[in-house]
């Protein structure tokens, strides 16, 4: 039992040892010098979607493409890009999947119209229901 | 055996529902009200029986019955006695088995202790009720049995997703499945009042203990599956804004609404259709909830039992039960009278508006969900997240906020804007105190986390100040329940607005004895050594913490863990929890210069999120506990009823 | 009028069915394309990863004959079971280059002492930057580059052996 255990212990070493090729000259978990441009790294990191994973972003993943794209996000940043650019740069490169904030476009207006259109709606039930009742 | 048993029991109670739908709607539209005596005990056998076949699905599970192919898939013999219990439910026929469970018990509990409502009304819903009872069973039975055997036997089981063997997630199902099925009681009430026209207060005060014990659980559910994903996924966040995270706020918030309009019907007969409608959406919610977590027609993190045929089933239930009532509504609501009237500047306006502003985010949170569905009709393949739900939801629950403060200060049926301004005094201050203290210190955090934290402090003013200058003794239950969970929003807004505005930082490759800061902390790498876990090996590192350099050390074990069945590799947090806020450590990657990744958060008051999500599910309780004594004594008529 | 308004719930709730009715008959595709298909190589350059075999570099590209660049690394288990497929093509002339994603050069000789190897250049692509540049998502990956320097096909995963002949029709005709 004791022995089984034992081997356990060792192959889980060997495992979490084994991607003992990671990321040598790799920003992906290394902060910025400047805390300013980390905090915009940070804020931009968490708006872009993870390839590997799907479900997450890039900001909170294990997926080692996710902290490729950290290591790239915070180059581009620290060598005086904008947030903007980089996310540009990355919809180049994957299209819009990449970001969880959807630009405006002709397929995405209806979206960022919507919470407009649910006010409206919202704010017309209310003032028909007070009228009225009011009567 | 056991399993043929439990298949038998499952069959019985099925049949039960149907001989239920049938007795019931004999009464309905044959008025023989003598049958409403043969209800009572059928609805009491289905619900036995149906537990008595979830009772032989978790005995199945218990032994590791290994010729069970539900049992194969999900357990393994090495695993843990609790979460082999919990894999009894922890997939997908297991989990719609608990569904119908939780339903047949809550359908027999509505049968024997309804009195408040005559008895084609009452009737009606037990009707309505066997109706959804009997899809499901349908479904179980015919797309999703858990009692089929494999044969032969494998030795051993496939073993349980390691994310899922956690003890917070052991019971998160069945909190949610609970809060789902109370739902589907209140839809059952607001058909079965549609039926016979009877929309009143006495169906309001019927519908309002299980919308009420529904919301409550739904309110834990979300509570502890924030937790879990925030100490579980390793990154410090705890809402995601994920598809499987919104199907579960969606019924949320409807509840939410539906919980206070449903008072407004009980107390003041007013809001009929509108109460009806939101019972509908919340039902409406809750089933589309399940679709989209069983179907997987959408990309999650949590998406863990999907199923595309299974989602054809469950649509075709949610086609033939929400089109149904919503069909039934249009024809019906028509002749229900008009509820009592009131003034835009009262508690039932201000009701409305915070109804209504409920509706446009469940709305907003349900078109974000579903648009990456519509963009891909049109052959464009894009993603809808947190930036964008933060965006339109955040400012409109920030309003939401202030309607929240006025309302339980406002008169019913009508009041004046001065006497309210007077009354809203204090809670301005606690605002108007709030910023000034926060803006010169802390200018850089942002627009929407400073107005969460000052809207928060005036939003507790205003929660308690309905108990000012009353006798404490004699304040009712469910005033205090409203109290505590007004209270609780304010609480979990201002953790919310403070991990956002304060959380500090530190990423690092940590070497043996090394220390590094992270907001008032120093952390040291004192050791790494291995962990043998029943069904799993890591590796541990010792973390040795001082608050400020000469504070006194305490040890923290971040783990990296390797699970053998099914092979998947998870982080532990380890988490120091202050009265002022949570040390989060997590153990990354080794490093090939010879040190480890350290990620370490430091999140001032971060507990308050759940700290105060618990406290709304308590100030539910409370109301509950009061709704359900008050209808046994009567108490004397209150101001804030 | 109010009388029509009140079908209008179930009005929106048949919407609603329709549209996750067809989200579950038409799933959508979850694989990551690149954007950059049929758009020039971006600008790169890599170090060579082992002596004696260069690195990759942007204007390595265009001079006229199409080339396949394989996104791999020597950790990655599908890349092993590509191995074969890639030493196919490279029988029939089909000119291959590796970007070789988080790798080191100790594994990668074992990997090419172990499955054989195709490759005329092997960059080095250390924190995957060139990977993300090229708007990869995983590996291995494989990118077909016309003789004008333009990707023209991106195939995602790795090469079975059914998909070879498709391949270098395909390089045929980039040329």
């Amino acid at each position: 039992m004791a022995g089984s255990e034992v081997r356990r212990a060792l192959i889980a070493l060997a495992l979490i040892a084994a991607p003992a090729w990671a990321q040598q000259s790799s920003l992906a978990d290394v902060q910025l010098r400047d805390p300013a441009k980390e905090a915009q790294a940070k804020a931009l990191m968490a708006t872009i979607r993870c390839v590997e994973c799907q479900g997450q972003s890039v900001g909170d993943s294990d997926a080692a493409i996710a902290g490729s794209m950290r290591s790239v996000i915070r180059e581009r940043i620290q060598a005086g890009e904008t947030p903007d650019h980089v996310r540009a740069w990355l919809i180049e490169r994957y299209g819009d999947y990449i970001t969880y904030d959807p630009p405006l476009g002709a397929m995405t207006w209806p979206l960022w119209l919507a919470p407009v259109v649910l006010l409206i709606a919202g704010a017309a039930i209310a003032r028909s229901s007070f009228r009225k009742k009011g009567r | 055996m056991i399993a043929e048993a439990g298949l038998a029991a499952l069959w019985l109670a099925a049949a039960m529902a149907g001989l239920q739908l049938l007795l019931a709607a004999n009464v309905v539209y044959s008025a023989r009200e003598e049958m409403v005596r043969a209800i009572r005990p059928v609805a009491i056998a289905q619900g036995f029986l149906v537990a008595l076949a979830m009772l032989c699905l978790i005995l199945v599970f218990a032994k590791s019955d290994m010729s069970v192919k539900l049992v194969v898939e999900n357990s393994h013999s090495a695993k843990p006695m609790l979460y082999k219990l919990a894999g009894a439910w922890g997939n997908h026929e297991g989990s719609m088995l608990l569904w119908v469970t939780i339903l047949g018990i809550a359908g027999a509990a509505v049968a024997v202790f309804e009195r408040r409502l005559d008895q084609r009304t009452l009737s009606a819903t037990i009707g309505a009720q066997a109706l959804i009872a009997v899809g499901f069973y349908a479904f179980l039975l015919i797309a999703s049995n858990p009692f089929a055997r494999v044969f032969p036997a494998p030795a051993d089981g496939e073993g349980l997703n390691p994310l899922l063997q956690d003890p917070g997630l052991a019971f998160h199902p069945p909190t949610l499945y609970i809060g789902y099925v109370g739902i589907s009681v209140a839809f059952s009430f607001a058909v079965g009042a549609l039926v016979t026209r009877e929309v009143g207060p006495a169906f309001a005060r019927a519908m309002r203990p299980w919308v009420l014990g529904a919301w409550v659980f739904l309110t834990l559910g979300i509570t502890a599956g924030s937790y879990w994903a925030y100490y579980e996924l390793g990154w410090g966040g705890w809402w995601f804004w994920d598809p499987v995270e919104n199907a579960s706020l969606m019924p949320w918030l409807a509840a939410t609404a539906l919980l206070h309009s449903v008072s407004v019907l009980a107390t003041r007969d007013g809001l009929r259709a509108w109460t009806i409608m939101l019972a509908v959406v919340a039902f409406s919610m809750s089933m589309i909830g399940t679709f989209l977590v069983r179907s997987g027609i959408l990309t999650s993190v949590h998406a863990f039992a999907v199923d595309p045929e299974r989602g054809a089933f469950i649509l075709a239930l949610l086609a033939i039960y929400i089109g149904g009532a919503l069909a039934l509504f249009a024809m019906r609501v028509g002749t229900v009278r008009q509820g009592n009237v009131f003034a835009p500047l009262s508690r039932e306006g201000a009701l409305v508006v915070n109804n209504l502003l409920l509706s446009v985010i469940l709305g907003i949170v349900l078109i974000g969900t579903l648009y990456p569905i519509v963009a891909a009709g049109f052959g464009v393949h894009l993603s809808v997240g947190k930036p964008f739900f933060d965006k339109t939801t955040g400012p409109i629950a920030l309003g939401l906020v202030v309607f929240m403060a006025a309302g339980p200060l406002l008169r019913w049926r009508r009041d004046q804007a001065n006497a309210l301004l007077k009354r809203m005094t204090w809670p301005v201050a606690g605002f108007g105190v709030a910023l000034i203290v926060l803006v010169p210190f802390a200018w850089g955090i942002g627009v929407l986390p400073l107005a969460g934290l000052a809207l928060a402090a005036g939003l507790a003013v205003a929660s308690i100040a309905p108990l000012w200058g009353r006798n404490l003794r004699r304040t009712p239950l469910f005033t205090w329940g409203m109290v505590i969970a007004h209270l609780g929003i304010a609480v979990s807004l201002a953790g919310m607005a403070s991990d956002s505005a304060f959380t500090k930082e530190t990423l690092v490759v940590a070497r043996i004895g090394e220390p590094h800061a992270v907001g008032p902390y120093w952390v040291r790498l004192k050791g790494l050594r291995p962990v043998i876990g029943p069904n799993w090996s890591a590796i541990a590192a010792d973390l040795s913490v001082t608050r400020g350099e000469g504070g006194a050390p305490f040890i923290l074990s971040p783990q990296a863990r390797y699970f053998s069945d099914p092979p998947t590799s998870t982080n532990e947090s380890a988490i120091a929890t202050r009265l002022d806020g949570q040390l989060y450590t997590v153990l990354g990657q080794p490093d090939p210069s010879g040190g480890y990744q350290l990620r370490l958060w430091w999140k001032p008051f971060v507990t308050f999120i759940w700290l105060g999500g618990a406290m709304v599910a308590l100030g539910g309780m409370l109301s509950l506990i009061g709704r359900v004594r008050r209808g046994r004594v009567r108490v004397v008529e209150d101001y804030y009823a | 009028m109010k009388r029509a308004l009140l079908w209008l719930p179930l009005l929106l709730f048949a919407g609603l069915f329709a549209l996750v009715g067809f989200g579950l008959l038409k799933p959508a595709n979850r694989t990551v394309r690149s954007a950059l298909t049929d758009k020039p190589l971006p600008d790169f350059t890599l170090p060579a990863l082992l002596p004696g075999k260069p690195g990759v570099a942007k204007n390595g590209y265009g001079g006229g004959q199409p080339r396949l660049l394989n996104v791999f690394a020597s950790w990655c288990l599908p890349c092993k079971a590509e191995a074969p497929q890639l030493m196919r093509l490279k029988a029939l002339g089909v000119p291959i280059d590796a970007v070789a994603t988080n790798d080191t050069a100790d594994g990668m000789r074992d990997f090419l002492a172990t499955y054989g190897d195709p490759y005329q250049r092997i960059g080095d692509d250390k924190a995957s930057k060139v990977q993300i540049a090229l708007g990869s998502s995983g590996v291995p990956e494989t990118f077909l580059i016309d003789g004008r320097g333009r990707i023209v096909m991106q195939h995602v995963g790795d090469i079975r052996a059914d998909e070879v002949d498709g391949i270098v029709a395909a390089w045929r005709a980039a040329k």
